[in-house]
């Protein structure tokens, strides 16, 4: 069983209002320093058999046209998962 | 227990036979009041099911707020790919009025037949209130019963509700007259440009993130002139449709 790990974030210039609630929670419980933070989102997407160059093009493919929306997010990684342990 | 009936205007007789369809996801909340809308200005309203691949021959179609499939991925991005949203997504581009209120218009920029995109509002919380808008383009399928420059209250009840678009978008969107609706006093989302509704380029469709379908009849709607919940700005977007479909 092969798995394709997909990266999405909120694009640069869009505000990240949930990363912004994170970065003001931190102080709170005594974490210094963050100046700033974002949030994204991460997809584990399960295939069977190898993941192939064949599997990681249509994953990239979901990627731009399902998992992410271009107006709001960028798509920062499609890779393929290290074997679990 | 039966649905209560719902007593039509007599004097928007004329209007008899303008079928207007109003489509149900899972997580739509406010397809009953969109329906009932319809009837209040003179229409039929027809109850289309997002598994069902058919517009049934409906003349208009409004696509109500809510929360389709919980608003998993983003507000939207799932019921864009409903079997509904297929013959949907032609029949909008071929000139069918559509409505998209709230999460409606949240699906319509998903399936990009509106430019842009919502995320949440800049506060983070979800708001609930009475707004002002004004009224950009009286041209539109859904707005040409409102002139230019007037302002309405159409309440408004949202967490997504931040319009954002690129600059390139905000600007053609602008320079052809497509900002529908903007919000008045105060933006109370962090929208782009302060806009809370627009148009596509032939102007039959229309995706704001106001609830029109909530000031349509007296004693239900926000407070008015005529005082406490007797606001009912909401129902010349139904009149209008049915108007533009009379010709």
């Amino acid at each position: 069983m092969g798995r394709v790990v997909v990266d999405v974030m909120p694009k640069p210039e869009i505000l990240d209002p949930q990363g912004k609630a994170v970065a003001n929670a931190l102080p709170r419980l005594g974490f210094q320093g963050f100046t700033s933070v974002r949030q994204g989102k991460r997809f584990e997407l399960e295939v069977e058999g190898e993941v192939t160059d064949e599997v990681l093009e249509s994953v990239r493919r979901a990627a731009e046209t399902l998992l992410s929306n271009p107006v709001i997010e960028d798509v920062v990684r499609v890779a393929a998962a290290e074997e679990q342990a | 227990m039966s649905a209560p009936t719902i007593e039509r205007p007599g004097a928007e007789s004329r209007v008899d036979g303008a079928r207007v369809g109003v489509v149900t996801f899972p997580g739509t909340l406010d397809d009953r009041d969109a329906a009932r809308a319809v009837r209040l200005a003179g229409g039929a309203a027809v109850q289309l099911w997002h598994a069902d691949a058919d517009l049934h021959g409906v003349d208009a179609v409004v696509l109500p707020g809510g929360f389709s499939y919980g608003d998993y991925l983003r507000a939207g991005a799932i019921s864009r790919f409903a079997p509904v949203m297929g013959p949907l997504v032609d029949a909008a581009r071929g000139g069918l009025p559509v409505l998209g209120i709230c999460n409606g218009f949240q699906v319509l920029c998903e399936a990009h037949l509106l430019p842009g995109a919502m995320i949440k509002n800049d506060h983070r919380t979800f708001l609930c209130r009475e707004q002002v808008l004004v009224v950009e383009n009286a041209d539109t399928a859904w707005t040409r019963e409102y002139e230019r420059g007037e302002h309405i209250v159409i309440p408004l009840k949202n967490q997504d509700g931040q319009y954002v678009a690129s600059d390139r978008d905000l600007d053609e969107l602008e320079g052809e007259g497509r900002v529908v609706f903007r919000y008045e006093g105060w933006n109370p989302n962090g929208s782009r440009r302060g806009i809370a509704g627009i148009t596509n380029a032939a102007g039959n469709v229309v995706g704001l993130m106001p609830h029109p379908e909530h000031a349509v009849e007296r004693g239900f709607g926000p407070d008015g002139e005529a005082g406490p919940r007797s606001g009912t700005d909401g129902l010349r977007f139904f009149t209008s449709v049915l108007s533009t479909l009379v010709g």
